[in-house]
């Protein structure tokens, strides 16, 4: 029998936990001695929820390849097709290995001595030492494991889908030798502390009782603030705003769109690490939250005397998708139909109003859905948990205390990935160039780049 | 001998080529090509990035004919391809100095 492992994984206060234990989440008591003995003693591994978790693995795997390739691949112009599909396939692969070579141990391994546990874990578990078919990660349920290999692939996929989130503000113009460089170095300064910070039992943000179910600050915020900040240093599109940039083709991007919206009920409803009505919850929520904001985006492309596009449908489900990722396991149906229609709203304007005026050039709008949508969300989760919403939270549930802590959650994410994807991205062009010659750009990096080209 | 050249909406192209084939034309040439006139093209909009198009998708359709064939070609396709809208579209009827049919030689209008 293993040690039990002091990992409870996602959501902070998992509806179930929090329910009926208000106590455990606030103070890590699940990793209090008698409360580990006991689950220890007891603990017992489901067939069900594992192969809950291993579905959830997979269709999580589904959303970056094809899904966000495919998403982000439709909104590229022809020429940049490949290199965008590439480049996300590549990301995923190496978050991949880097995740079993040290990511798994930073973010998830047993605690350093000292304050620094607060924002990341010891390398004791590099290379997976010591993990065996029979290791075992506890879920938000006492007594109730899933085997830990299982775990370490359904965190591994979480890490590689938010490594190719960050692409989509940099296609286009970044080299693929940079994108690679730059991914191992933002992983490793950015994305494990943050999955330590937010979902480690030792973490700052755990401990502080941060609700953030499936991560939206660790996935889309995170993603969403790199992406802002790795476009500013990378710079504009050769004749961005000028030269007229659509979409190759929307029937692969609505294509994507679809494989993004089912796998991510493995990313969601699979956050509740087991089979149960949490999953259930999160679930329902996946739902509803994403047909809210994918119609209420289209509503407000009608307030402004625009067209209802097809393209306002999918980014109106991807807004609502990340809304509903922290607040999936977090809200009752309807509060999750509202910050649907909230964060699809918001998003809107911030890409079709917010970026034209400020200038950057956020290609694919990474940081306008994935950063925007993900800070309504973190912060709406604050809201939407109240029990007089509907929400799980508790009868005594303090709101504003609440909030403080999902803004101050969210403000440190945002001022630790900015920073980091700066070093990043200045590593990167140290050791790159970062960017593609003038040439490559002007006739697409499907040939600079990789000497093909997507359609014959 | 003619060339007849007509631009005429891409969606028309069906009823032009029964037209044309019902008064006797074996053959045309047909090639999608992009143009403005009158018609002004339109706006997409994507995510609020708005772009003008001001070439309009258009279907232009050449038919080489006998002289005193011209005429009826032309009434043909100004029928059949009329909608009463802006963006119908023109037909232009120019001379032509010589026709070869490759496979046997044949010349002029036994080669059409």
């Amino acid at each position: 029998m293993t040690k039990p492992i002091k990992i409870i994984g996602l959501a902070a206060l998992g509806a179930s936990v929090a329910a009926a234990l208000p106590a455990f989440a606030q103070d890590a008591a699940l990793q209090s001695p008698p409360a580990a003995a006991a689950a220890a003693a007891a603990a017992t591994v489901n067939k069900g929820d594992t192969a809950w978790m291993m579905t959830s693995t997979i269709l999580v795997l589904m959303m970056i390849l094809p899904g966000l390739a495919l998403f982000y691949g439709g909104l590229t112009r022809a020429k940049n097709m490949l290199s965008t599909m590439t480049q996300i396939g590549a990301v995923a692969s190496l978050a991949m290995l880097i995740w079993v070579m040290y990511g798994y141990s930073l973010a998830f391994g047993p605690d350093v001595s000292g304050g620094a546990s607060n924002f990341i874990a010891g390398l004791d578990k590099a290379f997976l030492a010591g993990v065996t078919p029979a290791s075992q990660a506890a879920t938000f349920t006492a007594g109730v494991e899933i085997p830990e290999y299982v775990f370490i692939c359904f965190q591994m996929t979480f890490a590689a889908i938010t490594a190719a989130l960050v692409l989509g503000s940099v296609v286009e113009r970044m080299k693929f030798s940079a994108v690679m460089a730059f991914t191992a170095v933002w992983l490793t300064i950015v994305y494990f502390p943050i999955a330590h910070m937010v979902w480690a039992a030792s973490g700052l943000f755990f401990k502080a009782g941060a609700l953030d179910f499936a991560g939206g600050t660790v996935v889309h915020i995170n993603a969403g603030v790199s992406a802002l900040v790795a476009s500013l240093i990378l710079g504009k599109r050769m004749g961005y705003p000028t030269t007229p940039m659509p979409p190759h083709s929307l029937t692969l991007t609505g294509v994507g769109t679809g494989l993004l919206w089912v796998g991510w009920f493995g990313f969601n409803a699979g956050s509740a690490l087991e089979a149960n009505g949490t999953a259930g919850l999160a679930m329902i929520n996946t739902f509803v939250a994403t047909a809210s904001g994918a119609l209420f985006w289209m509503l407000a492309e009608r307030a402004r005397g625009h067209k209802g596009s097809a393209l306002g449908f999918c980014s109106g489900i991807i807004a609502g998708l990340v809304a509903v990722t922290p607040a999936a396991g977090n809200s009752g149906p309807f509060g999750a139909i509202v910050l649907g229609a909230v964060a699809s709203v918001v998003c809107f304007f911030a890409v079709s109003v917010l970026k034209p005026r400020l200038g950057y050039d956020d290609a694919l709008d990474a940081f306008g859905v994935h950063g925007i949508g993900g800070m309504v969300g973190a912060i709406g989760t604050g809201i939407v948990y109240a029990p007089s919403l509907g929400g799980p939270g508790a009868a005594d549930y303090d709101m504003g205390a609440k909030l403080l802590v999902q803004v101050g959650a969210v403000l440190a994410t945002v001022v630790w990935a900015a920073i980091g994807t700066a070093v990043a991205m200045y590593v990167a062009k140290a050791l790159t160039g970062l960017r593609v010659s003038p040439e490559v750009e002007q006739e697409g990096l499907d040939l600079g780049e990789h000497g093909e080209r997507a359609y014959n | 001998m003619k060339l007849v050249i007509a631009i005429i909406k891409p969606f028309k192209l069906d009823e032009v080529r029964e037209a044309l084939t019902a008064i006797g034309v074996a053959g045309m040439t047909v090639t999608e090509v992009k143009g403005f006139g009158r018609q002004k093209g339109q706006t997409e909009i994507y995510r609020g990035a708005e772009y003008s198009t001001n070439m309009v998708p258009k279907v232009k359709v050449e038919v080489v004919c006998a002289s005193d064939l011209a005429p009826r070609i032309v009434e043909a396709i100004g029928q059949s391809a009329n909608t009463g809208a802006i963006g119908d579209g023109k037909i232009f009827v120019l001379d032509v100095g010589q026709a070869v049919r490759i496979r046997t030689g044949e010349t002029d209008t036994t080669a059409l």
